[in-house]
């Protein structure tokens, strides 16, 4: 997803002479192709998150679609004023692309995962957040993302995860994607957690569950008419690879509360608790441990609605 | 040891204040008078060089704000808005009475300014450490389409307590960025008290050097020094940082030098007319 994303970076700026690359201090040979035929659109301006999103900035104000780069965590954290005052409170179209959003750098610990990214992002008036499945879909979204006026917080995947969404779903921000019908529930996900959701209604449906998935690879905007839909189902449950609080499930609750439009069963909020991951390992195996693999999905999901029922 | 010079000391022999320098401190204080409210020592203090740019240096065209053309001038010091205010109401940016709207609820005057809101302002500030950055990649942007436009960013010294400014400048040097000139309005008094007892920036001048810049000094108040140094970039391949050695309240004798000053609010009226008679008396 990642080598897709910036790959497609070159490709807009082949097409638009407006589009250019900022990154930090990304591992060597990133991009070489577009550094070397478009060296005034380039810039690896090295371990200062604060002054490219600045810097991102300054571009934008005349006229630049600026695409920074570095790991998810630091573009969130690190510059979160920047990316407030400079981004966000004059409304630019600067894009940043977060390498590794959720759990994706699970060996390195704490510091590397992006859990909150999400929640922190959802903060900001004029900020779209886009979190595709899959390359494919990342591929369909940077080609229709060019005259989106806004801001945006691209959160990338691992990289390798399987292709879930198809040509005939398109691209279009703020629109949701159904990914499988059902009658019973709703699973409501974004990111790569929309493959897993696909999984664990596999195996509901063995278990005389039938359970919808609904992906919203655009979490900022959110699609509220998909979300009001779904509050028809008996249940939904929202399915994340970020805290509980403040992401996904609590952009779908803020949507179901406000129009006071909640299913018989109520809403499940599937992701991480409010704790740092303080475990290493693979991104599956943290999944794994945290309850986020199909199995596990689908046993709490069966679970809940045993109570709820 | 390192000398911490204060700027009256340094430069005791400021020229007087003409009228155009008391006429912009006037509209200063007319903005401080409706509002209510300011930062008075953080604006005087930045009059002179606000006046230069945009009266002298800077191709600007007031009935055109956006014009691609124009040199860009920054506010990084956003608190400091209100001398930029007098500045672009002294070029017709907008009328002079609306200095009396400042921060009133429909005005555009906001006590930071706001790109969005006030005609000839190119960036919103007032977090500090932000304004470098914009210019870093204003300036890009000009080489990238090679205009010939200048980029100004004026910052406060205070502000360059943040490490972002430090990014911003490794960014601008490793870019060559000649046609970039930074200021720093070097009152030596920022919100707490003096700066070299908050967080000394000692040996300044020798921080922006080491850092790739052109470096110069001056008297912050003296028109033709400030003239001297932001006419031309001082290097045809490095940026340029322009020491700007001010006084804190400049003008308002009782406010000058006083870190009280800083900003105020609730200022009453028999205090707004001292301001008044203070920078007349002013010679």
């Amino acid at each position: 997803m990642r080598k897709t994303c910036l790959n497609m970076v070159h490709e807009l700026a082949k097409q638009d002479e407006r589009v250019v690359f900022v990154g930090s201090d990304l591992g060597p040979g990133v991009l070489d192709e577009m550094k070397h035929t478009m060296p005034d659109r380039f810039y690896m301006e090295g371990v200062s998150e604060q002054n490219i999103v600045g810097l991102a900035a300054g571009l934008a104000m005349e006229g630049y679609i600026p695409f920074v780069n570095t790991i998810a965590t630091f573009i969130t954290r690190r510059c979160f004023e920047q990316v407030a005052v400079d981004l966000c409170l004059h409304d630019l179209p600067v894009r940043l692309i977060g390498n590794g959003g959720g759990l994706v750098y699970a060996p390195l610990g704490p510091t590397h995962l992006a859990t909150e990214d999400i929640a922190i992002m959802r903060s900001l008036p004029n900020m779209t957040i886009v979190s595709p499945s899959d390359a494919d879909e990342m591929t369909r979204f940077m080609a229709s993302s060019l005259d989106w006026p806004h801001p945006i917080y691209i959160r990338l995947g691992k990289g390798g995860d399987p292709v879930v969404t198809g040509e005939q779903t398109g691209f279009e921000i703020g629109k949701a994607v159904p990914l499988r019908a059902g009658k019973d529930i709703q699973i409501l996900s974004s990111g790569v957690m929309s493959g897993r959701a696909l999984s664990a209604a596999d195996m509901l449906a063995d278990k005389g569950v039938s359970a919808g998935v609904i992906h919203l690879p655009t979490v900022k905007p959110l699609d509220n008419d998909a979300v009001l839909q779904a509050s028809e189902s008996s249940m939904i449950v929202t399915l994340e690879e970020h805290f509980k609080m403040g992401g996904l499930g609590s952009a779908v609750a803020e949507v179901l509360v406000d129009a006071n439009r909640m299913p018989e069963h109520g809403i499940l909020r599937i992701g991480l608790e409010d704790s740092f991951p303080m475990a290493y390992g693979s991104q599956d195996e943290l999944m794994e441990r945290f309850g986020l693999q199909p199995p596990a999905i689908a046993e709490t999901i069966g679970l809940a609605l045993k109570q709820r029922s | 040891m390192i000398s911490h010079p204060f700027s009256n000391e340094m430069y005791p022999n400021s020229p007087p204040l003409d009228d155009r320098s008391k006429e912009m401190r006037r509209l200063v204080i007319d903005g401080l008078d409706g509002g209510g409210r300011g930062h008075l020592g953080s604006s005087m203090s930045l009059i002179e060089i606000m006046r230069v740019i945009y009266d002298d240096v800077a191709n600007h065209r007031p009935d055109d704000p956006m014009w691609e053309e124009r040199d860009r001038c920054i506010l990084s010091k956003g608190h400091g808005c209100l001398a930029l205010y007098a500045a672009l109401a002294c070029h017709n940016y907008f009328p002079r009475e609306e200095m009396r709207q400042f921060c009133h609820l429909p005005s555009r005057l906001g006590g930071h300014p706001e790109r969005s809101k006030v005609p000839g302002v190119e960036a919103s500030t007032g977090a500090l450490g932000h304004g470098l950055s914009i210019g870093v990649g204003m300036a890009l942007a000009a080489r990238i389409r090679k205009r010939k436009n200048r980029v100004f960013v004026a910052m406060g010294d205070g502000e360059i307590n943040e490490g972002s400014v430090w990014e911003a400048a490794m960014s601008a040097s490793k870019h060559q960025l000649s046609h970039l000139t930074a200021i720093v309005d070097y009152n030596k008094i920022q919100s707490y008290g003096r700066t070299s007892e908050v967080l000394d920036l000692e040996p300044l001048l020798d921080k922006w050097r080491a850092f790739g810049f052109e470096t110069v000094e001056c008297d912050g108040h003296d028109v033709e020094a400030l003239l001297a140094v932001l006419g031309e970039p001082l290097s045809s391949t490095k940026p340029s940082m322009v020491i700007a050695h001010t006084v804190k309240g400049k003008g308002v004798a009782f406010a000058e030098n006083d870190p009280e000053w800083h900003h105020k609010s609730r200022v009453p009226a028999d205090q707004i007319d001292a301001m008044y008679a203070a920078l007349a008396e002013n010679s």
